[in-house]
């Protein structure tokens, strides 16, 4: 019973904590972060997203960020001044997942056959024509208005409440950021027990022995199709949610927030954390939004105490240092920052490399 | 019919580039089975190089013909890019070897990032003109206009390839390769030294992406920092589309794909009824890309592996 007491104040301390974080971040490091932190959270949405498909099921995807799009547009097409509809917020959230749900299974059924790399270009090819659609679709019909994107996408509305503009309640002012942080850190909790729940279910377990060997998975009975379809599925309606969800804090879409660039960039922050390892996959998401914020805000002050003038592009220096640390951080931790202890274990006991190609 | 022939020819132009870069991608993949996301940027780098190497020389020596400063520019590149494929294999792969599948992904990832901002620090943001250093003599062929630099891409294309497929087929490296590609455990027990084998794969592509990166900056007269990535991404669609790991396979995919994209440049509005403008071009080449691989789950000329790998 003593080890339960524990835990709850553990737990109460960090829900504590996540609660006057964003207070902290704004008194301390000013308004900005705590936008930063509001994308940290959307990126750990996405990330636990591909998690699900790249992670659990092993079907490398290169296209993610199509859903994440499929998400954001749904969302934006219909409550905002483009087509004059405005739809609430709560409704069109979970139909936007619905929406990337099904295109996840629409990009899921030509591809059940195909394995490995091969999956990666077609998935990667399947994010390409979203994108270009969404860029091209503003004629001879304008859908998407094309690459100008949709503006004045509504914020979340409850009642009288907006989340687009500061609001007080109980004699504390909540600006717009931190009014996103709240909703954003109960949807990625939300995902986050998601997740968890599904790693130690059924389909978890199935989708797992997909991953390791498709051929005795089904063997054992697992039905390969539907799982895999499954996985797509629920991998796409996370991204569909914080596509959502971005859409709505941004106030505004254009198909270059969907670029191939975006979708590397959350692989990355599944595989550098540790595949198919939830606390590691958080850790990844999180360094790799920071990372770039706190290079950003270092770069031009260091140089200029350095060299006593900006010498190098700041953009530059930041994405080269960023690749830099991508390279030295997989020599470093080869499984990830973070890995799951069984992923651990295996690659202790196989000392042996694989056989080649 | 005139257009027909004229996007055709474009598009065999286009093709032989892509095909260059798909061979690199697809010697890389037949031995180590790893996709080397970084090759895209090798083409870059060649066709930035070659650029400066033209820009220094041509006020130094002012009497060179075009063609010796072309030819100058070129070897320097590809040895540039050489060096630089020898260098990034050991730092970013080779330590990776063993490791999980996805670890040297995202290690590639890491080179093609720090590759391409290194380049913006070198170069700079602007598009460069390439100078027209070869004459810009057009002719007529069935209809359609050809340059003479177009014609010495494709024929220098053809050239490479043949050499290529005679390198893999007919010398006692291209066995080795082969070897590798087949099992590189069993390779290695039979006295082939992997790490060389790996190596000469690595230049041999890194060569070809140089000369590919500096027949696209001849061809549209622009090189540009960012060039590489997207044309990486082409090639690696058309090695995949002809059966990543398959030297003929990366060719074909290369040409067919680069038929394809003109093709569609060029019809896609008729057929369509304005519905669909050229801008869909990249969609055409990525669902062609997705029917042959339903289809054909290994591309058109990939071996048909098992189940298991």
């Amino acid at each position: 019973m003593k080890r339960r007491w524990t835990l709850w104040i553990a737990y109460a301390l960090l829900a504590a904590a996540l609660a006057a974080l964003p207070f902290l971040v704004e008194q301390n490091l000013g308004r900005t972060w705590v936008r930063t932190l509001d994308f940290a959270l959307l990126y750990i949405m996405l990330a636990l997203g591909l998690n699900i498909v790249v992670g659990y099921a092993g079907l490398l995807d290169l296209g993610y960020i199509a859903f994440y799009a499929v998400g954001a547009y749904a969302y934006a097409l219909l409550a905002s001044p483009h087509f004059g509809i405005h739809g609430p917020f709560w409704a069109l959230l979970p139909l936007g997942a619905m929406l990337a749900a099904l295109f996840g299974a629409l990009l899921g059924a030509p591809t059940l056959r195909l394995r490995g790399d091969y999956l990666a270009i077609v998935t990667l090819g399947f994010g390409e024509i979203v994108r270009i659609f969404l860029n091209n679709l503003n004629a001879p019909v304008n859908i998407t208005n094309g690459p100008q994107g949709v503006n004045l996408v509504d914020p979340i509305r409850l009642g009288n409440w907006s989340w687009g503009r500061s609001q007080s309640w109980l004699g504390v002012e909540f600006s717009s950021a931190q009014l996103y942080y709240y909703v954003f850190l109960a949807l990625a909790l939300l995902i986050i027990l998601a997740s968890l729940r599904l790693e130690n279910s059924r389909i978890g377990r199935a989708w797992e022995a997909i991953r390791e060997d498709e051929v005795a998975a089904a063997a054992m009975g697992i039905n390969t199709r539907n799982i895999k379809l499954l996985a797509f599925a629920m991998g796409a309606s996370f991204g569909g949610v914080s596509g959502g969800l971005f859409a709505s804090f941004q106030g505004f879409v254009s198909p270059e927030s969907f670029g191939l660039m975006e979708s590397i960039t959350v692989l990355c922050m599944v595989v550098l954390g540790g595949m198919g390892h939830i606390p590691g996959v958080i850790l990844g998401a999180l360094l790799l939004t920071l990372m770039p914020e706190v290079l950003r805000h270092t770069i031009v002050p260091l140089q200029k105490t350095l060299f006593g003038q900006v010498v190098v592009d700041a953009e530059a220096a930041r994405m080269l240092l960023f690749g830099l640390a991508l390279i030295w951080a997989m020599q470093w931790r080869p499984a990830g920052l973070w890995p799951s202890p069984t992923r651990r274990r295996e690659l202790a006991r196989r000392q042996q490399p694989e056989a080649g190609p | 019919m005139d257009i027909f022939i004229q996007q055709l020819v474009n598009g065999v132009v286009l093709g032989s580039i892509y095909a260059l870069v798909a061979l690199g991608y697809t010697l890389v993949y037949g031995i180590l089975g790893l996709i080397n996301f970084a090759h895209g940027e090798l083409v870059m780098v060649g066709a930035l190089v070659a650029l400066s190497v033209v820009r220094t020389l041509s006020p130094l020596l002012p009497g060179l013909p075009g063609w010796v400063l072309a030819l100058l520019g070129t070897a320097v590149a590809a040895g540039v890019c050489a060096l630089l494929a020898i260098l990034i294999e050991r730092v970013a792969y080779r330590p990776l070897r063993h490791a999980p599948r996805l670890a040297p992904l995202i290690t590639a990832i890491g080179v093609s990032i720090a590759l391409q901002n290194l380049a913006m620090v070198i170069w700079g943001r602007q598009y460069h003109s390439v100078p027209p250093l070869l004459p810009a003599a057009s002719h007529q062929f069935a209809g359609a206009a050809i340059t003479e630099v177009q014609i010495l891409i494709v024929a220098l294309a053809a050239l490479l390839m043949a050499g290529l497929i005679g390198l893999v087929h007919r010398t006692r490296l291209g066995r080795a390769m082969r070897a590798c590609a087949e099992n590189i455990q069993v390779a290695e027990l039979m006295g082939v030294n992997v790490n060389a084998i790996v190596v000469a794969a690595f230049v041999i592509g890194a060569v070809l992406a140089a000369v590919a990166g500096v027949m696209v900056s001849a061809n549209y007269g622009l090189a540009h920092y960012h060039m590489g990535f997207l044309l990486g991404l082409k090639a690696f669609t058309a090695a995949v589309l002809g059966g990543i790991g398959n030297v003929g396979g990366a060719m074909l995919g290369g040409l067919l794909l680069g038929i394809m994209e003109s093709l569609g440049a060029g019809y896609l509005e008729d057929l369509s009824g304005g519905f669909l403008g050229s801008h869909y071009q990249d969609v055409l080449a990525f669902f062609v890309l997705i029917l042959v691989l339903v289809s054909r789950p290994s591309g058109l000329l990939g071996e048909r592996v098992g189940q298991r790998a």
